[in-house]
């Protein structure tokens, strides 16, 4: 497929690799922050071939992981509701809430629907007036201008019968909570290429002067990841703290003015809490007061629901990246995709889930001399 | 979550007063929704993501980045130099 085989080549992704070891004279620890990235990384083994000077972390960047167990209560709670229809992404289904998740509800007769696009759920309101349709309404910058778009033109054809479960949460406001830990050890950040592609670089210009490290916008093909990797280790071995964007084939530095215009039409910024990190100020969106009509969690009276998180799961360090998946005791034994004790496990994008498929069976690291 | 891949606008509609395409990838078509690339015409590659185009692609500087990857292939190369120390970085 065009723009995505040639980004694929292995040769010059060879060529990449030598020239990213040509390089590096000291160690790095670099970041990326999206799920996406993380998959492609780890599927292709590309820590593996950039030899030991550079070590990649695995940032808080899937929406499925960090949405709190507070929300997945809400959500199973509404799901439950006999006449309700529940539209949700896929992945959030297997996500384990406190006691249950969404597919257990659906096992147990509740209507839990699995949509590729949010209008999907605005299609199933209009074919079913009689039933309330909510829509679960997660993801980050990237997804907001399409759960946005659903909701306004819900409003726009008055179709009384859909509301929104809203979980939305933005990236860097939890790169700030990361490069103020004392703890962090992160020197270079590949910035998410589709959350830019909306939302533009500007924000991470500022990130980059106040915090000094560098940003690259990166796409998400192995190519695109070297390539961005290279540009973070020569800004690095130069001292330089910019931000450059690798993926300039969908990134402008002013991202898509239309779709942000639509989302912040309908969201209005908010404190939010994330799973595994907890909460993190004005990092996330919710309605606006013009949209309340649609807003799921007071339409079914769930606003008060709070949950605890279980203390074994170390998810919390691994969003974080002070902790691999591998270094948790229960990760391939008690923890799998088929049996997810906390949310990286559960969606492809996360990061245990990501190891689990691809590294299981690779040494523990110290295992070789 | 974030996953959006390129695809070929065939054809576009208006549907309750959207616009939406089908957009062609690979083998595959679907629908998606062309609200936030007004500019987009049959013919263009937009990056589509849960059912909404989010940018068209640019031809120009995704032929002009790609050109700039194939010319590393003329740099001086380390034979087999990522192979070669593999074995010793595994751990």
């Amino acid at each position: 497929m065009k723009y995505l085989d040639e980004y694929r080549d292995p040769a010059l992704a060879r060529r990449l690799v030598a020239e990213i070891r040509r390089s590096v004279t000291r160690p790095w620890v670099l970041m990326e922050i999206c799920g996406g990235q993380t998959h492609t990384l780890v599927k292709y083994g590309i820590e593996e071939l950039l030899g030991s000077q550079i070590e990649l972390v695995h940032g808080p960047g899937c929406p499925v992981c960090v949405t709190p167990l507070e929300i997945v209560d809400k959500a199973i709670a509404i799901a439950s509701i006999p006449e309700v229809i529940f539209v949700s992404y896929g992945d959030m289904l297997r996500v384990p809430g406190s006691h249950s998740d969404l597919f257990r509800v659906k096992a147990a007769g509740g209507d839990v629907r699995i949509a590729y696009s949010p209008m999907d759920a605005l299609r199933l309101a209009r074919e079913n007036p009689q039933r309330p349709v909510v829509f679960f309404a997660v993801g980050f910058e990237t997804t907001a201008p399409a759960n946005s778009t659903a909701v306004w033109q819900a409003k726009r054809e008055g179709l009384r019968n859909f509301s929104m479960l809203v979980s939305h949460v933005l990236v860097p406001p939890a790169i700030r909570l990361l490069l103020e830990q004392s703890a962090n050890r992160v020197q270079g950040f590949i910035a998410p290429g589709h959350v830019c592609t909306v939302m533009g670089y500007e924000e991470y210009e500022e990130l980059a002067r106040r915090y000094k490290v560098p940003f690259v916008v990166g796409g998400f093909e192995p190519l695109d990841l070297l390539e961005a990797i290279l540009l973070l280790v020569r800004q690095l071995e130069e001292g330089r703290a910019q931000v450059e964007n690798q993926y300039v084939r969908s990134v402008s530095r002013g991202g898509n003015e239309a779709a942000r215009r639509r989302m912040m039409e309908v969201f209005e910024v908010v404190d939010r809490n994330w799973r595994g990190i907890g909460p993190i100020a004005q990092s996330g969106y919710r309605l606006r007061p013009e949209y309340a009509a649609f807003d799921a969690e007071k339409i079914f009276g769930v606003e008060t629901i709070s949950a605890p998180e279980p203390p074994e799961c170390i998810s919390a360090l691994v969003l974080q990246g002070l902790k691999k998946p591998v270094d948790c005791p229960m990760f391939g034994t008690r923890c799998t995709p088929a049996t997810p004790m906390g949310a990286p496990m559960v969606s492809s994008e996360g990061a245990c889930a990501a190891y689990y498929q691809y590294r299981r069976h690779a040494a523990p690291p110290g295992a070789q001399t | 979550m974030c996953l959006a891949i390129p695809g070929q606008i065939v054809e576009a509609q208006e549907i309750n007063g959207m616009r939406f395409a089908t957009v062609r990838f690979g083998g595959v078509t679907r629908q998606a929704c062309l609200d936030f690339v007004p500019e987009a015409q049959c013919g263009d590659y937009v990056i589509v993501h849960v059912g909404f185009a989010i940018s068209l692609v640019d031809a120009e500087e995704a032929e002009r980045t790609y050109r700039l990857l194939e010319e590393m292939e003329a740099l001086e190369e380390e034979p087999g130099a990522p192979e070669a120390e593999l074995g010793k970085d595994g751990g």
